[in-house]
């Protein structure tokens, strides 16, 4: 499904240049359920946003779903990341001045599904995060675990081959954190694949695979037993 | 088809409508331009219509032609010789210059701007006195309070009828008194007077105190022979005043004997002369009006580009989010250009719907145009077209320089968390 050969990224910040990704070989494969740890400045959010295509690498090959990730014009990547990917954040960025419905249609409104297939797909996802009660309701009337799982479900609205997570539960207390690891752990039983940035032991551990970046290479990369969060909720 | 998305339209009217407070403020500048815009355009109308009244009733394209003294010795002739017209030039005139569409001959009782005195029942008016033609009427229209002008049976069988001005049965008339079928006195002879007439408006050629009778009727009544004192003359309507005025001028200046060149000799008044005039004023405060108006809604649409530019910069985040999302630059960029003109468009409508309503105000308080010339402030409709279409298409070249901005927004700067 991804597959990143020799990927390099540095920042320059004047005349200096700080070197994030000094040579990532990685791959994942279709359903897969992946941490990816580190300590902060790791370049664990850098990396991710390469393979969200929000920005671009030095050097290095990217290929997702077979199809290389290369010299993407802003229309392209925008088309590609609509398609292929889901992005869930740290801080949610719901549009807070749309309801859970239309936060969660926005996806498809870009992918130009019409209207009322739309708004029947989007409740649809949002019933499947539980909160189809809540669909129009707005942002600021949800609970951060709620903002999350509507989060979620934009994030899956669009049937993107991989889900990118990136610190999703960075800020939630411990139980809301499991319920939306538990959310997640569901949505990966049904096969698709996600990425899921974290620096908490026990949120990585809800993965199925971990790996730890350190000064900007992979230092480790281990198949693990799930812990399943259903038992935490 | 981006003006046919409804999904477009939606997601630009649902980001406004949640955010109308800010909406409102931002449409404030366009309102108060489209006001302005329209306010000065409607008055300048109304004072355009306002010019129009006041000329309501002369012919626009009309000439008045009289004798004077020569100021140069010809042919034997001293200088200050004076020039007096016979009947027979209105015929010989119209018969030469085919462009004459109207030609009505007329003659004084006494001298020029003279006064005769009327009499009446005892009551008397220093009133002057003219033997005119029917046609008259086509070049300056008299307003007819009662009765009726002079006609061609008039002429024909000589009748002894008048019309009077209103401030002569004044003088003459009781108030309420019915003035038709009576008599008044003039040099021994009486007249049955037809009709009564109000001035127009503020162009006053004739004065109100004044009695017209017919033509032919005064050569009999005061022995005036083939004399005439001068013509008023309407000209075909795509001719040019002053041509046939200088035309005129040669056919009586060679049949009175006039040296060429005198300038003084023959009396002529252009009246289009005065049209023009007015209608270059009009027309220069209407282009002054658009011209302000324009510039106006020039700040008022930059106001709201400006609003947009700093919202963008509020919506950062969101606008990454949304490129997250899926949303391309274009769709980015179309969004807040239709964001501009939904803006710009809703706030010119807010506008022009106020300053309608101010212009109507207006009409209802001076629109009689009475007092001054001030006649139905209001915009026409090609002039609302042409203020929209430049309203809206300003703000959609100025929502270009916001609509860039936010296409610049790098989706990883705008989400980056702190
Ligand atoms: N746009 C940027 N410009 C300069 N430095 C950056 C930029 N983005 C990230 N960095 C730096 O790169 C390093 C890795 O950042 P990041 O990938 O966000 O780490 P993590 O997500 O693992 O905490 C950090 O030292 C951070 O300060
Ligand atoms: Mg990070």
């Amino acid at each position: 499904m991804i597959e990143i050969k020799d990927l390099h990224k540095s920042y320059r910040m004047g005349s200096n240049s700080l070197h994030v990704l000094k040579g990532i070989n990685f791959k994942a494969e279709d359903g897969e359920l992946v941490a990816i740890m580190g300590s902060s400045g790791s370049g664990k959010s850098t990396l991710l946003n390469i393979l969200g295509m929000l920005d671009v690498a030095d050097s290095g090959e990217y290929t997702l779903d077979d199809v290389p990730i290369k010299d993407l014009s802003e229309t392209k990547a925008a088309q590609y990341r609509n398609k292929f990917l889901g992005f869930i954040f740290q801080s949610f960025n719901l549009i807070n001045y749309k309801s859970a419905l239309e936060n969660v249609a926005l996806p498809l409104y870009y992918q130009k599904v019409g209207r009322k297939e739309r708004q029947e797909k989007a409740l649809s996802y949002l019933e499947k995060v539980g909160l189809k009660e809540w669909a129009t309701h707005l942002p600021s009337e949800l609970s951060g675990g709620q903002k999350q799982r509507v989060a979620i479900a934009r994030a899956m609205a669009a049937e993107p081959k991989v889900l990118l997570a990136d610190e999703p539960t960075g800020a939630l207390d411990s139980t809301t954190s499991y319920e939306v690891m538990d959310l997640i752990q569901k949505i990966n039983d049904e096969g698709n694949t996600i990425l899921v940035v974290t620096h908490e032991e026990d949120i990585a551990h809800m993965c199925k695979r971990i790996v730890h970046l350190k000064d900007g290479v992979i230092v480790e990369d281990k198949k693990i037993e799930q812990v399943r969060a259903q038992q935490y909720v | 088809m981006w003006l046919f998305d409804r999904d477009l339209w939606t997601e630009v009217f649902h980001t406004l409508g949640k955010n109308m407070f800010r909406t409102f403020l931002t449409m404030l500048g366009v309102i108060f331009a489209m006001i302005i815009l329209i306010l000065l355009l409607g008055s300048s109308n109304g004072m355009s219509n306002g010019f129009d009244k006041v000329f309501a009733g002369t012919a626009s394209n009309s000439l008045f032609v009289w004798g004077q003294s020569t100021s140069e010795p010809y042919k034997g002739f001293e200088r200050g010789r004076r020039i007096r017209y016979k009947i027979e030039d209105a015929e010989i005139l119209k018969r030469e210059i085919p462009e004459i569409e109207v030609l009505a001959p007329r003659i004084e009782l006494g001298s020029h701007r003279s006064v005769v005195t009327v009499y009446r029942n005892g009551q008397t008016s220093g009133s002057s006195v003219y033997g005119d033609y029917p046609e008259i009427d086509n070049i300056t229209k008299k307003r007819l309070v009662e009765g009726r002008f002079l006609n061609k049976t008039d002429i024909e069988h000589s009748k002894k009828v008048c019309v009077i001005g209103e401030e002569t049965y004044k003088l003459l008339f009781d108030k309420g008194e019915e003035a038709i079928g009576e008599d008044i006195r003039i040099n021994g002879v009486f007249f049955s007077v037809v009709g009564i007439y109000k001035p127009n408006n503020n162009i006053n050629i004739d004065g109100e105190n004044a009695v017209f009778i017919p033509f032919t009727t005064f050569q009999k009544a005061f022995n005036s022979g083939d004399r005439m004192g001068w013509m008023a003359i309407a000209v075909e309507p795509n001719t040019k005043v002053p041509v046939v005025e200088s035309k005129i001028k040669d056919i009586l200046k060679n049949k009175y004997d006039i040296h060429p060149d005198d300038q003084r000799a023959i009396g002529s008044f252009d009246m289009s002369e005065i049209f023009n005039n007015i209608s270059a004023f009009t027309n220069v405060l209407k282009g002054f009006s658009f011209f302000v108006g324009i510039f106006t809604l020039l700040a008022g649409v930059i106001a709201i580009s400006n609003i947009l530019l700093i919202t963008v910069k509020e919506r950062t985040k969101e606008i990454g989010v949304r490129r997250a999302l899926g949303a391309t630059p274009k769709v980015v960029r179309r969004q807040i250009v239709v964001e501009a003109i939904v803006l710009t468009a809703f706030a010119g409508l807010i506008g022009f719907a106020i300053s309608v309503g101010i212009l109507a105000i207006l009409d209802s308080l001076w629109g009689s145009g009475e007092d001054f010339p001030f006649v139905k402030p209001m915009v026409s409709i090609p002039q609302f077209v042409i203020s929209f279409i430049l309203m809206v298409g300003l703000s959609l070249l100025i929502g270009m320089i916001p609509a860039n901005k936010a296409v610049k927004v790098r989706p990883i700067e705008a989400l980056r968390e702190e």
